[in-house]
């Protein structure tokens, strides 16, 4: 799980990117981010995660988002995003549903 | 406020309309959040500017004000970004002006479809999309000298008097 808060644009972004890079790094490709605490996300903030998604997925893992706030979730739906991730309106969300698709995998 | 009134401040106004306000800033990334937060309290002055708006000209606002960074630091450009705040009273019109040689919007890729697997691809380009869907009109003109992005944002009222009429 990585939880991130503040802006997600040019300045915060590279935060992230070398967060989710250190994960996969130690074989963690079943991610949760938790953008809870997140107040700005732009199209820099979407291409890290988009680039999280795809690390993890190429090692056969997955990624979960955790969006509340709906004016973060608008700018994911606007470039038709949602429809590319699992967006969670909840940590619990998220996690349940990581444990669902754990036992339908198995 | 009528702009022939005598004020006392005349001599720093003269070059300005009035509700215009101008930022300056040094082309680094580090000042992206700064023009997001001038710019949102310029547009809190409108009363009847919808706060989802608001969130939907700052997105905008920080795709133009990066992109314009961006461009000066390409091409060496040292000189400051201009951005532009207009607040009517219908609409907020913000134009971001960077020095750093033409953008093309022509040549920015048409987005794949989300549910191919391009679409995983394109961590970048996503910056002109959100430009056009968030503003209610969105002009990017590029010259020799720099690209002018202007982004226009319009209050419920002059919405609501779209739609009826």
């Amino acid at each position: 799980m990585l939880t991130v808060a503040g802006e997600l644009d040019v300045v915060g972004g590279p935060d992230l990117r070398q967060a989710v890079m250190a994960e996969v790094r130690e074989g963690r490709h079943r991610l949760v981010l938790d953008l809870t605490g997140v107040d700005f996300i732009d199209s820099f903030g979407l291409g890290v995660v988009i680039g999280a998604l795809k690390r993890a997925r190429l090692l056969d893992g997955d990624l979960r988002v955790v969006v509340p706030e709906p004016r973060l979730r608008r700018v994911f739906e606007v470039c038709d995003l949602d429809r590319v991730f699992d967006l969670h309106p909840t940590v619990d969300e998220a996690t349940g549903s990581a444990a669902a698709s754990t036992v339908r995998d198995s | 406020m009528n702009a022939d009134a005598p004020s006392g401040d005349e001599m720093i106004v003269a070059d300005f309309r009035p509700g215009e306000i101008v930022l300056e800033i040094p082309a680094r990334t580090e000042y992206v959040s700064l023009v997001r937060v001038v710019v949102a309290a310029a547009a809190e002055i409108e009363p009847d500017m919808a706060s989802e708006r608001i969130e939907d000209l700052r997105v905008a606002v920080s795709e133009a004000t990066t992109n314009a960074i961006e461009a000066h630091d390409l091409h060496g450009v040292s000189d400051r970004i201009r951005i532009q705040c207009n607040l009517a009273d219908d609409e907020i019109a913000v134009v971001v002006h960077d020095q750093g040689m033409g953008f093309e919007p022509d040549e920015v890729p048409e987005l794949p479809e989300p549910d191919s697997p391009e679409r995983l691809l394109h961590e970048g380009g996503l910056g002109v999309h959100l430009m056009q869907m968030l503003a209610d009109e969105s002009e990017i003109s590029a010259t020799d000298h720099g690209t002018d992005v202007r982004l226009v944002v319009y209050s419920s009222k002059r919405r609501r008097r779209d739609s009826d009429g």
